[in-house]
């Protein structure tokens, strides 16, 4: 009746059973312990990872105090071994400690060598150390220690995890243990079938994929009464899950809406409210990606401490940036188009290849390196929604910069004048507004916004010369779906797609689901060829 | 932060040097070599520096003293990541500027394109990118790896060392992948892997949004047995890709990914603490510590006068058959293209990882194949490598249509899709 | 009769036109055959597909004029039409190749092969035969056009919106043609052709005959477009071009004379793009990238938009520019098109030809003042 898991998890649940037990026995002779670390350590001065790993496992049978240092030293690559089998932990300072001494070693060793790690070995490692966790005084590290029991379902775990769950104060961790238990329960053979079905309801609390995998192997093999619970209890955790799927892909449309808000809001203020075909728009969010890359670079090398605001650094420098070549672009090319708006077309479309050449001789045609700063990185869980930091942030940011533009143009003078110049240029002339000027700001606004995108997405895609390329042709679907000159319209267009398009994804394929968008869009036009939102009045047909 | 400015006036100059050479060529009687890659366009990332690296090749030969006593001179032209224009440009290098070789392409597409043209003009061609396999032309040198020089050793490597029993083939929706995902789809099944195990996935080329797809990466994964992700996501793609791996914290310790095209270039561009432990199958890693490899990193660092520059596998491939063509063409005395093919069967040349490569009559060579882990800086810790170097499968026997055939472009049978069930030349031999 | 009708119809630019094309005809086959490779008024080969190219492309450049000269539609997906012409002609290219590909499958060509499939799809029936490939090469992207702007100018979707749409289009068909699965090839596209008509398509007499195909095709092309705007229908459509709205009012069905122009311009820019493909060898889904329409406008707009002969031109003079600039200064080529196309739309906004005709002889009344003035703003 027992589930055939992976070797790896059995193993990581012995070395957790045997460590627990002696954590809890009262220590025996130290000699002999130290002997066999020594002799563990010996072990794993070779090339060999299988040798490697099974030091790694005597290492951690020994029990000694010395297995920890040595095992972190490992993890952290600060473990060398000598020719003669001697192995070292190298220290921050870059002083050598004898690793089977736990004392300063009194000699450099002589050509030492890293002990080496591939996926195998760091496997073991992971399971040494995080069987070391069950009594780990850091709460995170017990909760992934009971998760990795509920995962590996060991029956030789459950001893440690019953004295573990004796000693828990934990609300959560308990819960978790007690998961981790009913897991191992199930598959016991000693079990009563009422505890088992009690088992399976506790295991069912979980409510994700999990318990569904766990409950699947109960449907294949368990008794009649254990398969009725387990078929009624993984119903329910289907129906949960089939709820979250939908959910997820909300999220996930909501996220790449984001993306794309980001990316066609600079091009809804110089196309939406200017008329102003700017293919180069894309090459400003490429401006944007690039001074986010500068910026981090320069904080590299000179202020490494101060990476993490490299971000906000980066966002008025892009805007800066993307915004004085937007105005220059204006001032140089684009007010002389003015009324002609398929020959800015061309122009930008020139000046696009201008940038995206010029950014290669600069830079190269590599893709740059753009770091995550700690707080993007990562992710966390949702109720069982998992949501990664960088996605939320640039959900966010897309949602500030769109509250940010709407308060320019609805709330100050220049937005005003903005609008006044839109709905009719010539009384705006007339009432005293410098168009010219309003003109290039207005672009020079647009391109900013371009910029800022850019430092966003700097976070999630390439950054190379072509990075505004792929993103322009979407950037006009949703500016024209949305409605020319709506910023609202921009925002629905941007999620209203996002979201399509994530759920079309799993149905259709990722292709598939781009193409039937585009078709819908062209399709849509032809019903209202003015967007969602369009623009009511007179200005439009000039 | 290296501004590439002087570099940029450099290239400018070499290049209207070179214009300006091909004038005072004719009197001066050099051997022209040919350097197809694109400069401009999506290609332009990787194939750059494929052409530098050729040019620093060319200029190194010069100074050995040249080759039959003439000096080499190299004709840089850039095709634009534009496939006609491969085929434009090499008939113009081979029509117009005699050139003797041609060192080309990156993407299977491009070759495609050049191959009427080079067979029809019968010159030398040595490709150096790994790739689907299935060709063997009598003018073209793959110096790239063939599917089992790279896909199957690494698949063999993740079931052996790793224990994976689930499969998962993600990749870029053109013919590499899907003729690598058939090859070890059936590769797999042959091994007992059952159809429901295996889940495979074809993006569009730089596609950026991954987010459902490593989703359901995670969900296969998670159906208790070791999973493994098989990718030969292509270029521009992978950055996001791996970017929301991190993300979403898949570790290599949970779901290890083994990728086909993804070298030191490539994680030039990504931060890659997240990444520890993915996998990646080449013929070369950077990391390699032998003499030679440490000699050419070198070189390759004082000539691009950038201590930052990294080396990858399509360069070793370059190295290889630019040194196999030179010594071909000193075994036949002459760059005469059909003198210079025959030669080059059999040509034995030390490889930059402490072995040698030969030119096998398949017009693929020998290869040893190295799995490495990525680590924190960028670079790749090799895990396995084969022992001895692997003789490439031009044409897949898991494939239904080719299982019968085989290349030989030794006389008598000159062939390269010689039906040994027919025993006939040219596919099915009808 | 038709003829002397035509003729008669064509300014100077025109007869000058068409007889240098006529002149290219005779003239590059009899270099390049007849005069010895030693010699120094020798056309290389290579060179005769080259102005083969060129020539192709200045078709597609024609038809782009006829609907952005003359009708005021900006159409930024031209290039789609030209390569379903060309992927139809590559399809009765690929079928012609029979057993001889590398599987020897008599049917289905090598990329169905190693991807497994087992019979040929249903797209592909017919193109083994030329009448059916060559009426596929004008209705496929004539088709296309019909239903497009049957919808598009019906709805009365102008203007920069419709150049939009046009683009969203050509880009829906690169995905489309990328995917595998669609039995085109995919990325690879369709290659390694071996004969047209039975002829071997890399034989020098093939490809002087595909030259002198294409010159008369252009020449066609040109006759055609310019005997459509010369007619009372063209007065209309540049009516339609110039102030759509009064067309209206003033009674005439605008779509209609889009719809037409619209049409007929895509049947041209697909016999280009089915001339292009056996001389370059090669047809893939780039083709269909929106960059490669919007390359094909800077053509027209740097010969002169409204001029037809003039499109023809700077299709010929930027492909010859790229083919020099991509050999000599590799790195400098997208910074001089670049520069060309800001240019040109602030200096020369009437084009070369456009410039040159308004200095000789100030016909003021001439179509392409009227471009200058009245672009075709909404």
């Amino acid at each position: 009746m027992r589930d055939p898991a992976p070797r790896r998890l059995r193993r990581a649940a012995a070395l957790l059973a045997a460590l627990v037990a002696l954590l809890l026995v009262p220590l025996l002779a130290g000699p002999a312990r130290a002997q066999d670390a020594g002799a563990a350590l010996a072990r794993m001065a070779t090339e060999q990872f299988a040798q490697i790993e099974a030091g790694i496992a005597d290492l951690t049978a020994s029990g000694s105090p010395l297995a920890l240092p040595a095992l972190e030293a490992l993890a952290d690559g600060r473990l060398y071994y000598s020719p003669d089998k001697s192995v070292f932990i190298k220290q921050a300072d870059g002083r050598w400690i004898d690793a089977r001494t736990g004392a300063a070693s009194a000699a450099d060793p002589a050509s030492p060598k890293p002990v080496r790690l591939n996926n195998r070995v760091r496997r073991a490692l992971e399971a040494a150390l995080g069987s070391l966790s069950l009594m780990n005084p850091d709460p995170a590290k017990r909760l992934a220690a009971a998760e990795a029991v509920v995962k590996s379902r060991d029956a030789a775990a459950l001893p440690a995890v019953e004295a573990a769950l004796a000693k828990e104060t934990d609300p959560r961790i308990r819960k978790a243990l007690s998961q981790a238990k009913a897991a191992t329960t199930i598959f016991l053979d000693t079990a009563t079938e009422s505890e088992k079905v009690a088992a399976i309801e506790t295991v069912a609390g979980r409510g994700d994929q999990d318990a569904l995998n766990l409950l699947g192997a109960v449907r294949e093999r368990g008794t009649p009464i254990l398969k009725l619970a387990a078929e009624t209890a993984s119903a329910g955790i289907e129906r949960r899950l089939a709820l979250l799927n939908g959910l997820q892909n909300v999220w996930y449309g909501l996220s790449l809406g984001s993306v794309l808000l980001l990316a066609a809001i600079g091009l809804a203020i110089t196309f939406g409210v200017m008329g102003v075909i700017n293919m180069a728009h894309g090459e400003m969010v490429m401006l944007g990606a690039y001074t986010t890359f500068l910026v981090q670079e320069f904080l590299r090398t000179r202020y490494p401490a101060l990476f993490d605001l490299s971000l906000p650094i980066a966002i008025p420098l892009a805007f800066l940036v993307a915004g004085a070549v937007g105005v220059a672009l204006e001032r140089g090319v684009i007010r002389f188009l003015y009324g002609r708006p398929l020959e800015t077309l061309l122009a930008t479309w020139g000046v696009s290849l201008i940038l995206q050449q010029t950014v290669r001789t600069l830079f190269g045609a590599n893709n740059r390196e753009v770091g995550a700063p700690s707080y993007m990185a990562g992710s966390f869980d949702f109720f069982g929604l998992t949501v990664t930091h960088g996605r939320l942030w640039i959900v966010v940011f897309a949602m500030a910069v769109f509250a940010c533009l709407l308060f320019v143009l609805k709330a100050t003078s220049f937005g005003l004048k903005m609008r006044a110049v839109t709905q009719n240029r010539r009384m705006a002339s007339c009432m005293g507004i410098r168009t010219p000027w309003l003109d290039a700001m207005t672009f020079g606004l647009g391109s900013g916004i371009a910029g800022i995108a850019g430092v966003a997405l700097s976070q999630i895609d390439n950054v190379s010369p072509n990075l505004g390329q792929s993103y322009i042709v979407d950037s006009f679907m949703v500016v024209v779906f949305g409605g020319v000159g709506n910023l609202w319209g921009t925002l629905v267009a941007a999620l209203t797609l996002g979201i399509a398009n994530k759920f079309l994804e799993p149905v259709a394929g990722a292709v598939l689901g781009k193409i039937a968008l585009l078709v819908f869009i062209i399709l849509f036009i032809q019903k209202r060829p003015r967007g969602l939102f369009a623009q009511k009045g007179r200005a439009v047909e000039a | 932060m290296t501004f590439r400015v002087t570099s940029f006036l450099a290239g400018a100059a070499v290049a209207a040097g070179v214009t300006l050479a091909s004038f005072a060529a004719q009197a001066q009687d050099t051997i022209k070599v040919g350097v197809l890659h694109s400069l401009s366009g999506t290609m332009a990332i990787s194939e750059t520096t494929l052409k530098d690296v050729m040019l620093m090749l060319i200029e190194d030969q010069n100074k050995k003293g040249g080759l039959l006593g003439k000096k080499l001179e190299p004709v840089v032209v850039d095709p634009a990541s534009n496939w006609p224009l491969f085929a434009e440009k090499a008939r113009e290098l081979v029509q117009k500027d005699k050139v003797a070789a041609i060192f080309c392409c990156w993407t299977s597409v491009s070759r495609k394109s050049v191959l009427p043209v080079v067979e029809e003009l019968n010159t030398v061609v040595f490709y150096p990118v790994q790739y689907e396999g299935e060709e063997s032309s009598k003018n073209i040198f793959y110096t790239g790896a063939a599917p089992n020089q790279q896909a199957i050793p690494a698949v063999d490597y993740l079931a052996e060392n790793e224990g994976v029993k689930r499969w998962v083939l993600a990749g870029t929706d053109y013919v590499y992948p899907r003729t690598t995902n058939k090859i070890l789809e059936a590769y797999l099944k042959s091994k007992g892997v059952k159809p429901e195990d295996i889940m495979i996935n074809y993006t569009p080329f730089g596609h950026s949004d991954w987010q459902t797809i490593v989703a359901d990466i995670k969900k296969f994964g998670s159906a208790g047995k070791k999973t493994a992700v098989v990718s030969t996501i292509n270029g521009d793609a992978n950055v996001p890709f791996y970017k929301e791996l991190g993300n979403q914290g898949v570790k290599a310790t949970d779901i290890p990914v083994v990728a086909f095209s993804v070298g030191e270039e490539e994680l030039a561009g990504i931060d890659t603490k997240p990444l520890v432990g993915h996998l990646a199958a080449w013929n070369y890693f950077q990391s390699i510590d032998t003499p030679e490899n440490k000699a050419f990193i070198e070189k390759w660092k004082a000539y691009t006068k950038n201590p930052k520059r990294v080396t990858n596998d399509p360069m070793e491939a370059h190295v290889i058959g630019f040194q196999m063509w030179v010594k071909a063409v000193e075994k036949a005395g002459t760059t005469d293209p059909n003198a210079v093919i025959d030669a080059l069967i059999g040509v034995t040349v030390p490889n930059l990882t402490g072995g040698y490569s030969a030119m096998m009559p398949n017009h693929h060579i020998t290869k040893p194949v190295f799995i490495g882990e990525v680590k924190a800086d960028g670079q790749f810790n090799v895990v396995w490598n084969t022992p001895a170097p692997v003789v490439a499968n031009e044409w897949s026997p898991y494939l239904e249509g080719s299982k019968d055939l085989i290349a030989d472009w030794r006389a008598p049978l000159s062939c390269g899709n010689f039906n040994v069930k027919t025993g006939k030349c040219g596919g099915a031999g009808k | 009769m038709i003829a002397s009708r035509l003729l008669a119809g064509l300014d100077l630019k025109g007869r000058v036109f068409l007889a240098a094309l006529a002149g290219l005809a005779v003239l590059v086959p009899v270099l390049n055959l007849a005069v010895p490779e030693t010699s120094a008024l020798h056309v290389p080969t290579y060179v005769v597909s080259l102005l083969g190219k060129y020539l192709s492309y200045a078709l597609l450049a024609v038809a782009l004029d006829l609907v952005w000269g003359y009708c005021g539609i900006l159409s930024l997906g031209h290039g789609a039409f030209f390569a379903l012409g060309g992927y139809a002609m590559g399809m009765y290219l690929m079928r012609q190749i029979g057993p001889r590909g590398v599987y020897g499958n008599p049917t289905l060509p090598d990329f169905m092969v190693f991807l497994n499939w087992k019979e040929l799809p249903l797209t592909w029936y017919g193109f083994q035969s030329f009448p059916y490939a060559m009426l596929m090469v004008v209705l496929a992207p004539g088709l296309l056009a019909l239903v497009f702007g049957w919808f598009a100018f019906r709805s009365r979707v102008t203007g920069v919106y419709l150049s939009i749409i046009t683009q969203a289009m050509t880009y829906a068909l690169l995905l489309a043609f990328f995917r595998n699965d669609m039995g085109f090839g995919g990325n690879n596209g369709l290659t390694d052709f071996k004969d047209i008509l039975g002829f071997n398509i890399q034989a020098q007499t093939t490809r002087v005959g595909l030259f002198v195909a294409t010159v008369v095709a252009l020449a066609l092309g040109y006759a055609v477009a310019r005997a459509m705007v010369n007619s009372a229908y063209g007065k209309v459509l540049i009516a339609v071009r110039d102030a759509e709205s009064r067309a209206r009012f003033l009674g005439y069905r605008v779509e209609r004379y889009k719809l037409v122009a619209f049409t007929v311009s895509a049947c041209m820019a697909g016999v280009a793009g089915a001339l292009y493909v056996p001389q370059v060898g090669i047809i893939n889904p780039s083709e269909f990238a929106p960059a490669n329409s919007i390359e094909a406008v800077i053509w027209v707009a740097v010969g002169g938009r409204g001029t037809l002969v003039g499109a023809a031109l700077g299709a010929i003079v930027v492909n010859f520019a790229k083919t020099w600039f991509t050999g000599a200064l590799p790195e400098l080529w997208l910074f001089g098109l670049g520069a060309l196309f800001v240019l040109v739309t602030l200096f020369l906004p009437k084009g070369v030809v456009g410039t040159l005709s308004a200095w000789s002889g100030g016909r003021r009344q001439a179509a392409p003042a009227g471009v200058a003035a009245a672009p075709a703003a909404e």
